[in-house]
């Protein structure tokens, strides 16, 4: 897998891992409690609080060191979920076909096309009191359709190939076929699916955040940008309040993006842009032609 | 014909799923919003409203579930969605229907035009192969990363507050009636501007990378050799052949992923107070409005179900794999 | 005997640098007009590579590092540098006086246009002066001329099945008239007797329209069958070049008697099938010297530390139309009186 860290994917990872690393210790390292009220009341940046104060004197660098745990546990476990139910429906699909295919794909094409958003919310709304696991198992529910497509796809192709059938015909059982002679070649589209529904989470969880559906007690970035929101931050022009938990946010998504990236540049070698180093310019069409006496080397 | 026909069955089966989603949600899941609101409301609500409150909750303990379900479907058809808490007494499908508009105006529109200005430049990347357009993707990841909402917000503070230039929140000035002038209007194209280049900024970035990744799979296939073989020019291989093919996932997706964009564009909605139906969500939402967010939630899944529908007819036309030989 | 293309030195890399795999290396070659020339080897060999490499169609990381192609027009006081021709003039170059039959596989015909569209496409290109009904006449004549009815102009590639897709490939080919037709693997996809009607009939238009063929396939046997002259490529380089009966009769590269003798002779007596052991080599880690010699039963010392130059063929006098590349063919170096003296 030399190829599958490339540049993109190395960048996205590191970024990655110094979010975990934050998730993980955030709470440990941060200098005051998110929740504490001072009479430092909208300070702008300064030594005692790195990234300023809200309305009520709380810290926000504090809060966005311990938001970060919210946002991951979030993310990563409707993620985790999320993709489990998409390969096992997805390749479950893929596989057996007939009729078992049939409903299965009606049933993650209901769940691709009805809109997740709202649904999330209307469900997280009659919830009274919704915890990270809980809402992380709203979000995996409605997310897990894209990957489950993805993966029916794949499967159904491979399916078809020489050595599946190979081993279907010296007699394995099909859970066999499937765990070690499909699966194997689908790790890179699993991967990829993972990252992709992790975006999805994180950017669910902030945004139920924000608009207040899930419970404001439990710190992550979007509950920050909520309260922000709601002491009127802009129109006061409290900008560090709101910039960092957003930055935050950006930053998360891109990393996962390149790692997603990284792994479709190694999937299809074709979408790599051609790293430097060609000093003759590839032209579609028209191959390029290099005359010097003497020919090459 | 045979796809199309068996699309339209899948979105009515979809459409028929969603509503009996909604019709369970408050069956099933804990909380009693609806016994407060009937007590706050109990002198001025009349016999039928009550009624159709005990249908949409589930409240009615003499009927079965099955009957409930029924007249569920039948106030339905007559386009009763109940009566919003927040704007009592005003009947949901009222509330919707006033700010739906805004919404397919603005959204509809950005939406559209996001995909399309997407769509041709990422033909454009996907040709040029190590031209300067590759070195502006890492660019565009980024603005794609980007939560909707949050740019919203950098706008207003840039360019509403810092600045000035762009009002902060509304739909329209202050003050002003809705019609069909020239003030009115010329007001609403204002206050339109930054909530729509905020979304086109976030969403563009996704469209250029799907199409310049289909582009540049597509112009290895064999046609586009046969093309240049040919002594095409170059416009031509381009779009006659390339990017006629590699569009067609484009498409799909778009359908797709209407979902996801509706969602995002609610969102924008909520930040610059446009009054649109993410807004009205949004109140909604803080006020515990069951009645108008099950409301919401099913005009916008059925807008969504018609807009994949438009799309597949999009796809028909243009892949002619899809139709059946003669 | 005159020459309507010819290909001198020709060298064509994938990729730069150190890593630069060479694909095709050196490759001196002669179409006359009016001739077929068949240009046989396995999968790995260049055949394609070159073919494409004749007009700059090679796809990205292709490049072309040395060479000429060099094409004697019907026309043309001068023969043309097909390399040094800018982007338009290549353009007006292609299909005009080279043509190209591809595989008729699904992928080589463009799935959302319909036949006719994919014919127009060329008339408008070249001869944008043809009015609608020349054009549709035109189009109609060349699908005649396949055997194919005028009613398929409106068909889309799915519709057509694989040996109609092939010979809309030959029929979109012909278009312009060209003096050149490549023909890369135009049976491969086919069944026997699909491939044997159309040959057939691509002979018969050649003979009716009077244009040159270069042949490339790895079936040597078609060839034989086909063809005036034949090529043989090994490892990117020419191992050896004859007229066809003489290529059948009595090869002189140890790698063509090879080839000739894997396959079985309807008549003549049984003699038993020989292969060639070994594999061909990869492109990124070809053997020094001569690129066979791993796998030649004639290999001697010089086999493995020189490449072998193509040239005439030692023995056979002035006929020019024989060479081989081996060192079997320097009586001085190999002890032997000369491969074309047995």
């Amino acid at each position: 897998m030399k190829s599958a860290l490339n540049g993109k994917t190395i960048a996205g990872l590191s970024i990655m891992g110094f979010f975990v690393l934050v998730a993980l210790v955030g709470s440990w390292i941060a200098p005051y409690d998110p929740s504490a009220m001072s009479s430092d009341i909208m300070t702008e940046p300064s030594s005692t609080h790195w990234f300023g104060t809200t309305q009520t004197g709380q810290d926000i660098f504090s809060q966005v060191l311990v938001g970060a745990r919210g946002v991951l546990v979030v993310g990563l476990v409707a993620g985790a979920i999320a993709t489990a139910l998409s390969v096992l429906i997805g390749v479950t699909a893929g596989f057996l076909g007939g009729v078992a295919d049939e409903i299965l794909s009606a049933l993650s094409n209901i769940f691709l096309v009805v809109p997740a958003l709202p649904l999330i919310i209307i469900v997280t709304s009659f919830l009274p009191d919704a915890g990270d696991f809980l809402i992380a198992f709203v979000i995996s529910a409605t997310g897990w359709a894209w990957g489950a497509r993805i993966l029916r796809a794949q499967t159904l192709s491979l399916r078809q190939r020489d050595y599946v059938e190979a081993a279907r015909a010296t007699g394995e059982r099909t859970w066999r076929l499937i765990v070690f002679e499909v699966m194997p070649n689908l790790t890179a589209i699993i991967a990829s699916s993972f990252v992709g529904t992790v975006i999805f989470a994180v950017l669910s969880v902030i945004t139920l955040s924000f608009i207040g559906v899930a419970s404001v007690s439990n710190w992550n970035w979007g509950t920050i940008l909520f309260w922000a929101q709601n002491a009127q931050a802009l129109a006061q022009g409290a900008w560090w309040w709101f910039i960092p938990a957003g930055l935050c946010i950006a930053l998360l998504g891109t990393a996962l993006s390149l790692i997603n990236f990284g792994i479709d540049e190694y999937v299809n070698p074709r979408l790599r842009t051609t790293a430097g180093g060609s000093k003759v310019k590839m032209r579609v069409g028209f191959t390029p032609v290099l005359r010097q006496e003497g020919g090459r080397s | 014909m045979r796809f199309l026909l068996r699309r339209a069955l899948f979105y009515l089966v979809t459409a028929w799923a969603a509503i009996t989603i909604n019709f369970m949600l408050p069956r099933f899941l804990p909380g009693d919003p609806v016994q407060a609101m009937i007590a706050r409301f109990q002198g001025r609500l009349s016999t039928d409203a009550i009624a159709s409150l005990y249908v949409l909750f589930g409240l009615d303990t003499k009927t079965s579930m099955f009957d409930q379900y029924i007249t569920y479907w039948g106030n339905l058809f007559k386009g009763d969605l109940g009566l919003s808490f927040t704007y009592f007494p005003t009947p949901v499908s009222e509330v919707i229907a006033q700010s739906i508009p805004w919404t397919l105006a603005l959204m509809g529109v950005t939406t559209i035009i996001s995909f399309v200005l997407g769509t041709m430049i990422g033909v454009y990347a996907g040709w040029k192969r190590g031209s300067w357009i590759d070195a502006l993707l890492p660019i565009t990841t980024f603005f794609s990363a980007i939560p909707y909402f949050w740019l919203g917000l950098i706008a207003i503070s840039v360019f509403a507050v810092g600045w000035g230039a762009f009002p902060a929140a509304g739909g329209y000035e202050p003050g002003l009636v809705p019609s069909f002038d020239w003030e009115f209007i010329s007001s609403a194209l204002y206050y339109s501007v930054l909530p729509a280049l905020t979304v086109l900024i976030s969403s563009i970035a996704g469209w250029i990378l799907g199409m310049r990744n289909m582009m540049v799979t597509v112009s290895s296939e064999d046609y586009v050799t046969v093309a240049h073989a040919k002594g095409l020019p170059e416009r031509r291989v381009m779009l006659g052949y390339a990017a006629r093919n590699a569009v067609l996932p484009s498409i799909s997706g778009f359908a797709l992923s209407l979902g996801f964009i509706v969602g995002g564009t609610l969102l924008v909605e909520m930040v610059f107070s446009y009054p649109g139906i993410g807004y009205v969500l949004f109140t909604g939402v803080n006020a515990k409005d069951y009645p108008l967010m099950q409301g919401i939630f099913l005009i916008i899944t059925m807008a969504v179900l018609v807009a994949n529908l438009l799309a597949d007819v999009v796809y028909l036309m243009l892949d002619p794999r899809t139709r059946k030989a003669a | 005997m005159t020459p309507v293309l010819e290909i001198r030195d020709l060298s064509v890399d994938y990729g730069q640098g150190k890593g630069a795999v060479h694909a095709v290396s050196s490759v001196n070659l002669v179409l006359n007009r009016g001739e077929v020339l068949g240009l046989a080897g396995e999968s790995g060999s260049g055949k394609s590579t070159l073919a494409y490499a004749m007009t700059r169609l090679l796809p990205p990381p292709g490049l072309i590092t040395g060479g000429e192609v060099l094409h004697h027009g019907r026309d043309k006081p001068e023969p043309v540098d097909v390399l040094g021709l800018t982007p338009k003039q290549l353009r007006s170059f292609r299909w005009n006086d080279i043509a190209i039959v591809f595989q008729g596989a699904m992928n080589s015909l463009n799935p959302v246009s319909t036949v006719s569209s994919q014919l127009e496409d060329i008339y408008r290109a070249h001869r944008p002066e043809m009015s609608r009904a020349q054009r549709n006449k035109r189009s109609a004549e060349l699908l005649r001329l396949v055997g194919i009815s005028a009613d398929r102009l409106g068909a889309y590639p799915h519709q057509l099945s694989g040996g109609m897709r092939q010979r809309v490939m030959i029929a979109m080919a012909l278009a312009l008239d060209p003096e050149i037709i490549i023909m890369d693997e135009p049976t491969t996809a086919l069944d026997v007797v699909m491939q044997r009607q159309i040959l057939e009939q691509m002979m018969r238009l050649r003979e009716e329209l009077g244009f040159s063929v270069l042949f490339i396939t790895h079936d040597i046997s078609l060839l034989v069958e086909f063809s005036d002259r034949i090529a043989i490529m090994y490892a990117g380089r020419i191992v050896e070049q004859a007229a066809s009966e003489d290529m059948y009769r009595a090869s002189s590269h140890p790698y063509s008697k090879g080839l000739l003798g894997s396959f079985p002779a309807l008549h003549g007596p049984r003699r038993p099938l020989t292969g060639i052991p070994g594999s061909p080599p990869d492109m990124r880690t070809v053997p020094s010297g001569c690129p066979f010699h791993p796998r030649c039963p004639s290999a001697f010392d010089v086999c493995e530390r020189e490449i072998p130059v193509l040239e005439k063929l030692a023995g056979t006098n002035g006929d020019s139309s024989r060479s081989v590349a081996c060192w079997l063919n320097t009586p001085s170096l190999s002890g032997h009186p000369g491969v074309g003296a047995t």
